[in-house]
């Protein structure tokens, strides 16, 4: 064990030991540039289970900027960690399509500035890998899919542009299902993605690139996407943060569209505090995307204390509601014990928990498949092979679009135009998507009720915990059915965070668990508030997955 | 371009537009409407896809009011106006020569038009041409747009259809395209209705079907472009990316009090200020026109006159050297003070139309032209009599060729008193005394 000295002001990290120990040598207090923070006294780790030194997850992202500002560590050392760490894992995880070759020189930057005593922004860095249907114009973007192979778009997506601002480095992109249509990233047309967990398992979807690359460490945190569940479901699965945040909250420009009125931007972390901190840096209004809220972003960031400053009870008088249509039949028995661990646990916290029914909970599900692939295939009419992207050379015009667009999209995204075609043609868009329209209007009658009434509504984030790569491939139903938690949220437009909070174990592995809260809208605040609160007091629980857990033995 | 993860931004100013165009069509404005998507694969749709509004356009149900140019008959004409609606442009597609390929030019995607469909009221080429020719007026007068044909500012296709006289229902409907001015518009349509009626005269009218069909300018008549295949199906669903357009009583009244005058409301105002068809029709065609005439008129109302110079001398030059009334460099202000000195006899109408000619082209002031070159009409007998006594006697041989019959010689000696006195003698005092002296017995 070691001693931490009274007055330095730091929040454990536990990723790695030796940054602690170097804290220990130095006697005078860090500088740090940004707002104003509590920091808690010196905390004792309390020894765990299983082989992992120091407690809890905090935030990443705080300890680094610490210690590249004190200048404890270069962000090169930093960055070369990660690299390393990315390097060994990869041919195992294969979360990236694409990484950056820039990433030391951009590392050598920010230290150069911080030795010029320049500002170098809250996320300098900071590792950060980004979904490939997300715009980056020094990278290619294909959105996992053959139709836009090497395309190379010509502006960054406003969020990416917010993270460079920031100074956060993006170390690449990464994988997922084809256009943001999956729940494996088997659809992607590149690779599949494998569980850090176990690899024979899928890390979710489509967003499962992104949460395998933060699960396995191969960077701090990363932006996903989330039409209908694509951040929460692959959060759960990987053992990490996932964060959805209002639809609206974050600009949708230079997001590859799927679902225009259901898309969002959403954040991937090892904790809650970084999940809040990456939202706090790419949310606001954007005048480039006219669905995006001018509703002012409070600083979330202010409210991740250590839990050292937490009263007895700190969770006195919240209102939790468990949605009773999510525990019953369908769900995997040791996922609902989970979420009953993770209701106890909100319990000892002072929470008032009890159990709200949704009627039309389950009538969402279709509700979005219709919304949905209506919506998609309008927005994927625009690949053509005329104007970017690969091309099906043909002398005739209707042979070239048939080609390009043949060859080009995948069996998934095929399946969901002809969908999304068929339910808004003449004669039956008043049976499908009319009457898709009025259940949404439905469901989100019954969450703001519902709301009203409680502070936040918990559910798991997935009926099951991973499955095995291959095992829901050829049935697209049964794959839609693992949907039904999360598209809801979708449909309603409200924010959702997925934490880990429990495992399902078998003969050959442990697989994380997530459990969902829900906020009203625009109420991001409260949900990081609460799960920054409950991942702070877990006890007995480390999500690091197996593959790299040696790295952080002490 | 419909690049991935490019999204539309809503132009406050085509709102704009809309309203000001609806207001002057005499529409019902919907203060709550949206945007669709229209949806179809052509080249010169980037997204394959058209943003555009299907049921709840901003404004329907109104009216226009035509006057049909005298040299077909004149008259007063009252069209509907189904609908006004906002949409975005496609690209443009431009055809080579060769034909093994054709250009895309997508400057022009994504900006925002307005659509204009009328009923089908008209019944003649003539009172569809002027029905559009109308509009090209009430657009440019609101400075909604430059209305050019040429420029692509103003597109029209139109739609015809021929009946039995008595039938109560519409016969099938054919689209013109490639109508690339008013009066192609006009021949398009009766050549099209001759055509319909001689396929019924000839027991063929079911050979009449709903298709579209090019004007070939050359040829003067209409040929098959593509027949439609039933109607097309657009799957319209609402754009999920724009935001409904709510328009407040507030807004609309705002607009509707800052409208310009119309130009119906001109042609009833300079109709009742006694001015012909002919002069209406002039005056109020083009909006600068109207500013001119009326800032003239505020000053010296004689409004003959002012509409003759106008319409005479001012007209003939701006259309020799191709400018607007707006780049001459002449003024209302100075055209009325010319006026005002005609008619009070300062100077003679001859002078003025020269005068006039400078102030179009240099510009200055009357009054600052009058006395720099000293221009002021002479009106003293007394003055014309020794300038007419002068030229009388400069010109012997003339004087006894008039006394000796050739009476016609008397423009010769008024020319001459015209050029001695530089052109301000008052011609009609000249010739009054110039008869008198001529015929005198020496």
């Amino acid at each position: 064990m070691w001693n931490m000295v009274e007055d330095e002001k730091m929040l454990s990290s536990v990723q790695n030991p030796r940054i602690l120990l170097l804290h220990c040598r130095r006697s005078k207090p860090l500088h740090h540039h940004y707002h104003h923070r509590h920091y808690g006294k010196p905390i004792h780790a309390t020894p765990l289970s299983r082989s992992i030194s120091a407690s809890l997850p905090t935030s990443q992202i705080q300890t680094i900027q610490k210690s590249i500002l004190s200048r404890e560590k270069t962000t090169r050392q930093f960055a070369e960690e990660f690299l390393n760490r990315l390097r060994l894992t990869e041919p195992h995880v294969k979360s990236f399509l694409h990484v950056s070759e820039t990433v030391l020189d951009e590392a050598d930057e920010i230290d150069r500035k911080i030795d010029r005593n320049e500002d170098v922004g809250p996320l300098a860095g900071v590792l950060v890998a980004v979904k490939d249907n997300i715009c980056t114009a020094d990278m290619p973007s294909t959105a996992g899919s053959k139709i836009l192979e090497n395309y190379r778009p010509p502006f960054d997506a406003t969020a990416v542009k917010k993270l460079r601002e920031s100074g956060a480095i993006i170390v690449g992109k990464t994988n997922l299902d084809e256009f943001g249509m999956g729940s494996t990233t088997e659809g992607s047309a590149y690779q599949v993605t494998a569980n850090p967990w176990n690899l024979e398992c899928v890390p979710g979807g489509s967003s499962g690139g992104s949460a395998a690359a933060v699960s396995a460490r191969q960077c701090v945190v990363s932006l996903g996407s989330d039409t209908g569940g694509s951040v929460r479901q692959p959060a759960s699965f990987c053992g990490v943060v996932g964060l959805k945040p209002t639809y609206g909250r974050v600009s949708r420009y230079g997001l590859v569209a799927y679902a225009s009125s259901l898309d969002v931007i959403g954040c991937f972390g090892s904790s809650v505090a970084d999940a809040g901190i990456l939202l706090q840096t790419i949310c606001g209004h954007d005048k480039l995307d006219a669905t995006s809220s001018k509703r002012e972003v409070n600083d979330f960031t202010s409210q991740f204390i250590s839990k050292d400053y937490f009263e007895s009870q700190p969770l006195k008088g919240l209102r939790v509601g468990v949605i009773s249509e999510t525990l019953g039949d369908g769900v995997d028995q040791e996922v609902v014990s989970s979420i009953r661990g993770a209701i106890s646990h909100l319990e000892e916290l002072g929470c008032t928990v009890t159990e709200v029914s949704l009627p039309s909970f389950s009538l969402g599900l279709p509700a979005y498949y219709v919304l949905a692939s209506s919506e998609s295939s309008s927005n994927l009419s625009r690949y053509d092979g005329v104007r970017y992207g690969n091309q099906m050379v043909s002398d005739e015009l209707s042979a070239l679009y048939g080609g390009s667009r043949a060859n080009g999209f995948g069996p998934e995204v095929k399946r969901r135009i002809l969908m999304g075609t068929y339910a808004l043609s003449a004669g039956y868009y008043d049976a499908y998507y009319k009457r898709a329209q009025q259940v949404r209007t439905l469901v989100q009658k019954t969450f703001k009720a519902a709301l009203d009434s409680h502070d936040i509504l918990i559910s798991p984030a997935a009926p099951s915990a991973a499955y095995k790569i291959g095992e829901k491939k050829n049935d697209p139903l049964a794959m839609y059915a693992g949907d039904i938690m999360t598209v809801n949220v979708n449909l309603a437009g409200l924010p959702a965070l997925v934490l880990p909070c429990g495992f399902v174990k078998d003969s050959a592995s442990s697989l994380p668990v997530g459990f969902q809260m829900i906020g009203a809208a625009f109420d991001e605040e409260k949900l990081l508030r609460v799960g920054h609160i409950f991942e702070q007091t877990l006890q007995g629980y480390s999500f690091i997955p197996p593959l790299i857990a040696d790295e952080f033995k002490s | 371009m419909g690049l991935p993860g490019a999204l539309p931004v809503l132009n406050s100013k085509v709102i704009k537009c809309a309203v000001m165009l609806g207001l002057a069509l005499n529409c019902k404005l919907s203060l709550s409407s949206k945007f669709d998507r229209k949806q179809y694969f052509y080249p010169d749709l980037p997204k394959g896809y058209q943003i555009s509004q299907f049921d709840i356009p901003i404004a329907t149900n109104g009216f226009i009011d035509v006057d049909l140019p005298l040299e077909f008959g004149g008259g007063h004409r009252r069209f509907g106006i189904t609908r006004v609606h906002m949409e975005e442009d496609a690209g443009k597609l431009l055809h080579t020569g060769s034909g093994s390929y054709s250009q895309v030019d997508l400057n022009r995607a994504g900006v925002p038009l307005l659509e204009i469909v009328s009923e089908p009221d008209m019944r003649t080429g003539i009172e569809a041409a002027e029905y559009a020719a109308e509009l090209q007026r009430v657009v440019r007068y609101l400075g909604v747009s430059n209305g050019n044909m040429q420029e692509g500012s103003l597109r029209c296709d139109v739609n015809v259809s021929i009946r039995p006289i008595g039938q109560l229902e519409f016969g099938t409907k054919v689209e013109i395209k490639n109508l690339n001015s008013f009066s192609a518009m006009s021949r398009a349509i009766d050549f099209e209705i001759a055509r319909q009626a001689e396929l019924y005269n000839q027991g063929q009218a079911d050979e009449i079907v709903q298709e579209t069909r090019l004007w070939e300018e050359g040829a003067q008549k209409t040929v098959t472009m593509r027949k439609k295949e039933g109607l097309a199906d657009y799957r319209y669903f609402p754009e999920p990316d724009l935001p409904e357009v709510v328009l407040t009583e507030e807004y609309v009244n705002g607009i509707r009090d800052s409208l310009p005058e119309l130009p119906e409301m001109k042609r009833r105002r300079y109709e009742e200020m006694g001015l012909t068809m002919q002069d209406v029709l002039f005056l109020a065609n083009d909006v600068n026109v109207a500013e001119f005439f009326d800032a003239t008129i505020a000053k010296v109302p004689d409004i003959k006159l002012a509409a003759n110079w106008i319409m005479g001398d001012i007209a003939a030059y701006m259309k020799n050297e191709k400018l607007s009334i707006n780049e001459i460099k002449l003024s209302p202000q100075e055209l009325s003070e010319l006026i005002a000195s005609i008619k009070s006899g300062t100077i003679s109408g001859k002078i003025g139309k020269e005068i006039l000619l400078e102030l179009m082209e240099k510009g200055g002031t009357v009054k600052g032209l009058i006395e720099e070159k000293d221009l002021v009409q002479i009106v003293d007998p007394v003055e014309i009599e020794k300038i007419i006594d002068k030229v009388i006697a400069n010109n012997p041989k003339q004087l006894e060729q008039y006394r000796g019959g050739k009476t016609k010689l008397q423009g010769f000696f008024a020319g001459q008193v015209m050029k001695e006195s530089k052109g301000k003698a008052n011609p009609g005092l000249v010739n009054k005394i110039l008869i008198e002296k001529l015929n005198a017995k020496s």
